[in-house]
Formats: C-alpha cells, sequence, structure tokens
C-alpha cells in the first residue's frame, strides 16, 4: 500500500490528497503540546530540503479531543504516529489511543533529529508500548544509526509488528547572503532525493535480518522509486516530501508503480519485494 | 465561497522585463484566479520545493506574476521562455477583504505583485474607479513596476511610504517585513499579506509557521493576509 510519510500531510486540510493514498499517517504527536522550533524552519538544497519543525503538535489530550475525532470522520485508514522523550511517555500516548477502534496502527518516531534523543533506546521504548497496546506497533528507526539491522533485530524482538524506514538524516545549509545558518536551530532534517540511497541501504540490511514487514520511504518521487524500494525489501512505500511539490503523488505514484511492476512480470507489490536479494541472474 | 485549489500545467505566454523584476505571463488552463492576495505555488524548474507567488494581473485567459529572481528559484521561474511550460497550483490560503469603505493599497519593492489585480478588482467594485495607492522603493530602476498599478503615488529611499499614509482609510499592504511592521503601527485595523518559507503552501509541511495571536500558525493556511 502507498502511505504519506509522518508530517508530509495533513488530512484535515488536504482530505482529497489523503483519500487517494490507502492509509494516512498522522504528524508526531507528543504527551503534551509543542509548537514547535522558530522560523525559519525550512530549507532548500540542490538535492534535498532541510526542515526543523521540532514535532508542532497540539499534544496527545487536545489531539484525542479534537483531531482524532474529526480524522475519524474523514473515514480514511488510520494510523497515528507517536513520539515522546521517554518509554513511559510513549506507553502513555499507547494506552490512549489503544481505545481508539478508528485508530489501525501505531508508528512510533523513534528517530526525530530535531528533538533531543529519547534517553532509552528503542527496544525498550517498543516493549513499553507493547505491555501498553495491542494495536500493531510499527518502528521508525533513524539513518543515522550505523547498525540499523542491529536496531530492527531489537525492536522485532521487544514486540514490533512492522518496521518504517527511514526518518530524515541530520544536515545543514548555509545562506548565500549572511553566510550563516538557513535554519534558525542551525541543523535540521534532510529528506528528499538525497535521502533515497540511504533509504534503499537501510531496508536492505533489514530485510536480510528480519522478516517484518516494512514501510520504506526516502526520497520517492515515483513508481520507480518505490519498486526500488520494494526490491530491496519494503512491502509498503510512504511518499514525503514529494507531497509538497506534487499533491497528486499517491495517484500517480499508484500508476507508474503499476506499470512498473507489469513491466518487470509482476502483478502485485508483494511479489516484488525482497527481490533485489535474489542472486543475479547469470 | 473561496474555489477550490487546482494543480496543472500551464504555458508560458510571455516574459516581460520590468525594471528588475520579471512579468511572467502564462496560460490559465482550468485554473480559478481566486480572490486578490491568495497565492499560488509554482514549480521552480530543476528545483525540489515550488515557491509561492502571488497573482499580479489577471489578463484575459492569463495568469500573470511579477517575480524579482533573489534567489535560485525565482531565478529558474524566471528564465522560463514562451511555449515552455510549469506546474501551478492555487489558489491557495486568504486572500484580501475588499468590502472596506475607503480602501488605500500599500506596497513595497516586490511586494506590490499582488496589488495590480487588487486594485482591479477593488475599482471594479466601485464603479470603475481604482483606488489610491502608495508605492515605495528600493531604487528608480525597481519603480519602473509601479506602472502596474493606477492611481499610485511613489517614492524611492530614503522615504518611506509610511511617509505617505493618510489617516483613517482602509489599508490594503503587501512588502517586506519592516514595512509591514510600521503599517502595522501606524494603520490599526489594516490587512497586510505578510511572507514565510513555504515548502508545500496548502497545511502540509508545517514549515511556514509564523507567531499569530502569540502562537505559532500555518501562515499558508491562516493568512497570507491577515488583520493588523
Ligand atoms: C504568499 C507569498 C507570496 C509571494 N509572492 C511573491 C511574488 O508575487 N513575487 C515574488 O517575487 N516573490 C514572492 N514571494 C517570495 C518568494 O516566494 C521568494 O522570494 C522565493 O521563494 C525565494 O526563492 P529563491 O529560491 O529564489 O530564493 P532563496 O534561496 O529562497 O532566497 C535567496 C536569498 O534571499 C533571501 N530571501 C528569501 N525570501 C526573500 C524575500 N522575500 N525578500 C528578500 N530576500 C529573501 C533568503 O534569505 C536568501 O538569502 C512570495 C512569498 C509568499 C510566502
Ligand atoms: C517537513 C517534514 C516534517 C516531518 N515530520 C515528521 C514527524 O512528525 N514524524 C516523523 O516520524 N517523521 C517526520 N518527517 C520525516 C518523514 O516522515 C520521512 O521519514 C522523511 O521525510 C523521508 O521521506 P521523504 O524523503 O519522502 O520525505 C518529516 C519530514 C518532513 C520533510
Ligand atoms: S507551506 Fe507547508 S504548511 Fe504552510
Amino acid at each position: 500500500m502507498i502511505l504519506n510519510a509522518s508530517g508530509c500531510l495533513d488530512a484535515l486540510t488536504a482530505p482529497n490528497v489523503a483519500a487517494a493514498l490507502d492509509c494516512f499517517v498522522t504528524k508526531t504527536v507528543t504527551p503534551l503540546p509543542r509548537g514547535g522550533n522558530p522560523p525559519t524552519r525550512i530549507a532548500e538544497t540542490p538535492v534535498g530540503m532541510l526542515n526543523s519543525i521540532g514535532l508542532a503538535n497540539p499534544g496527545i489530550d487536545e489531539f484525542l479531543r479534537v483531531n482524532l475525532p474529526e480524522l475519524a470522520a474523514l473515514g480514511l485508514r488510520l494510523w497515528v504516529s507517536v513520539g515522546g522523550f521517554s518509554a513511559e511517555e510513549y506507553a502513555a500516548s499507547c494506552a490512549l489511543l489503544d481505545a481508539w477502534p478508528e485508530v489501525e496502527a501505531l508508528e512510533l518516531n523513534l528517530s526525530c533529529p530535531n528533538v533531543e534523543e529519547a534517553a532509552e533506546s528503542a527496544a525498550a521504548i517498543v516493549a513499553a508500548c507493547r505491555a501498553a497496546t495491542t494495536k500493531p506497533l510499527w518502528a521508525k528507526l533513524s539513518p543515522a544509526n550505523w547498525d540499523i539491522a542491529g536496531s530492527a533485530r531489537a525492536v522485532e524482538a521487544a514486540g514490533a509488528d512492522g518496521l518504517s524506514l527511514i526518518n530524515t538524516i541530520r544536515g545543514l545549509a548555509i545562506d548565500a547572503r549572511t553566510n550563516r545558518p538557513v535554519l534558525s536551530l542551525a541543523t535540521g532534517g534532510l529528506s528528499g532525493p538525497a535521502l533515497k540511497p540511504i533509504a534503499l541501504a537501510a531496508v536492505f540490511q533489514c530485510r536480510r535480518v528480519s522478516q517484518l514487514p516494512i514501510v520504506g520511504m526516502g526520497g520517492v518521487r515515483t513508481g520507480r522509486d518505490a519498486f526500488e524500494l520494494l526490491a530491496a525489501g519494503a512491502t509498503h512505500v510512504a511518499v514525503g516530501t514529494t507531497l509538497f511539490a506534487d499533491p497528486g503523488a499517491p495517484g500517480r505514484i499508484r500508476a507508474e508503480l503499476q506499470v512498473e511492476l507489469e513491466r518487470n512480470g509482476f502483478t502485485t507489490s508483494a511479489e516484488a519485494s525482497g527481490i533485489a536479494h535474489a542472486p543475479a541472474r547469470a | 465561497m473561496t474555489p477550490p485549489p487546482r494543480r496543472e500545467r500551464v504555458t508560458v505566454v510571455a516574459n516581460e522585463q520590468i525594471g528588475p523584476y520579471t512579468l511572467l505571463r502564462t496560460t490559465r488552463g482550468e485554473v480559478d484566479p481566486g480572490v486578490p492576495g491568495q497565492f499560488f505555488m509554482l514549480e521552480a524548474p530543476g528545483r525540489i520545493l515550488p515557491r509561492p507567488m502571488s497573482l499580479c494581473l489577471v489578463p484575459t485567459g492569463e495568469l500573470a506574476f511579477l517575480i524579482d529572481p533573489i534567489g535560485p528559484g525565482t531565478q529558474a521561474i524566471c528564465a522560463l521562455q514562451p511555449g515552455e511550460s510549469l506546474q501551478v497550483l492555487g489558489p491557495l490560503g486568504n486572500g484580501f477583504r475588499l468590502d472596506v469603505e475607503q480602501p488605500l493599497l500599500v506596497g513595497g519593492g516586490i511586494g506590490i505583485a499582488p496589488l495590480p489585480f487588487t486594485s482591479q478588482a477593488l475599482a471594479r467594485r466601485n464603479g470603475g474607479t481604482p483606488p489610491p495607492a502608495v508605492l515605495g522603493f528600493r531604487s528608480a530602476h525597481h519603480a519602473e513596476a509601479a506602472a502596474l498599478v493606477p492611481n499610485a503615488e511613489v517614492c524611492i529611499e530614503p522615504t518611506y511610504v509610511t511617509a505617505l499614509i493618510p489617516a483613517g482609510l482602509d489599508v490594503l499592504a503587501c512588502g517586506p517585513e519592516p514595512m509591514l511592521e510600521a503599517v502595522r503601527a501606524q494603520c490599526p485595523g489594516s490587512q497586510l499579506a505578510w511572507e514565510a518559507p513555504m515548502a508545500c503552501g496548502y497545511g502540509a509541511c508545517y514549515g511556514c509557521a509564523v507567531e499569530i495571536d502569540g502562537e505559532l500558525k500555518r501562515l499558508c493556511i491562516e493568512g497570507p493576509v491577515l488583520a493588523a
């Protein structure tokens, strides 16, 4: 299926774009409201964009009271992205969301480069959330972790049901006029085309050590990009930065992916998942 | 009330130089011009993100944008030649309220971009008479763009446009942030069109957040025109 990358679409301001996806993923929700980082929060580079939004969100209580009912009314398949600063915080939000049948799954954002790293390990957070909810848990991992396959194995052992690969990687842009960082917090998360080879490597390495389903994301602009993530081992694909330039991307990429699958002798995404791991044909 | 935004590939009809700025005229297709002060996201060829632009004029069957080529994105758009095409998405955001008693248009530099369309729309509500305008520019070269706005008084730095604003009028203003801050201080109740870096223009990225009523809010959704 095709999803949006968390933080790259608001179904409430763009319901038609969300409706073209198979499933909508919310922006990461944290226990307390966050205004986010001061502007300037975005910068463009020739190979991608940088963001330091800083997890702007209304906080879990307001989200449950106002946003979630509005999202539920749209009738979409819905995943909620959960963030926090300790395993207890993640688990508390998961417990609250557990009561909502409209929420199909929870994505644990274990990897936002714009906030302080969660003190606890990814596996400890997943374990705490596992105890707090029966909903499927997708662990979203950071490509900054050199041993991402090790993390994948650890979160699987802790009870994750799937992997979301990958979040952004830290970057910096310098303003041509002022010679100072463009972003107010100096560094931000790099997304877009530059991320694609990094995402392919992460998916490939995690697929080698884990059979969990994988949402692949990072720089997907075309059906071919989506196909390559499937080939590396993803079972689903998410689009992020591409949505900013092309709100029609979900439908376009779906159609292009279908053509690419057929061109390669497949009828479904599932058949193409992981084919890059097969030995090269002679 | 406002028409839904639409994304369409339009073709460049003309690329005209006005002082240091470029007036880019394109086909309109099925795109609705919207309300003056609303904006469009224009594809910047070869770049990752589109760029927000106000609609400057609405020639029959066309859209026209006035663009200051200050960086890679605007330069790529200004380099487009007749016959070449680009994606546009819009109209987006909230434009100017036109139901005002005694409008005065206030513009600074490239901030005059939405004012020609605004002037026309206000003239249509007023038996064809365009509203008065006061426009400020950095140089006589920049001030060539004042020809796009009828009934305008023009000043060039070091005179600032705020010196030309009489009291008691309903100000509709667009320009650099220091100008808007000065207008806000001088003319309570004015309508101000602000800028912020925008990746999407439709509420998806939260990149355009500015402080509104003490909270960080998305300018592309709440604005770009805000009450002072
Ligand atoms: C709602 C809205 C409507 C707009 N309408 C118009 C319009 O009609 N015509 C038009 O020309 N522009 C307009 N702008 C501004 C325009 O979108 C930006 O100038 C453009 O995105 C810059 O992209 P770039 O890649 O060329 O430059 P960037 O690389 O983004 O910027 C180049 C340099 O200029 C600085 N800079 C960025 N923006 C500005 C600015 N506005 N003024 C001065 N310096 C700046 C940056 O800090 C950087 O140093 C509008 C912006 C908004 C939010
Ligand atoms: C503006 C912006 C905001 C983002 N916000 C979040 C977020 O709140 N939670 C999260 O898990 N990832 C967030 N991400 C990361 C994306 O979900 C995705 O992992 C990353 O952008 C790579 O995909 P892409 O190259 O297709 O954009 C954000 C990315 C961008 C560009
Ligand atoms: S420009 Fe993306 S949310 Fe406003």
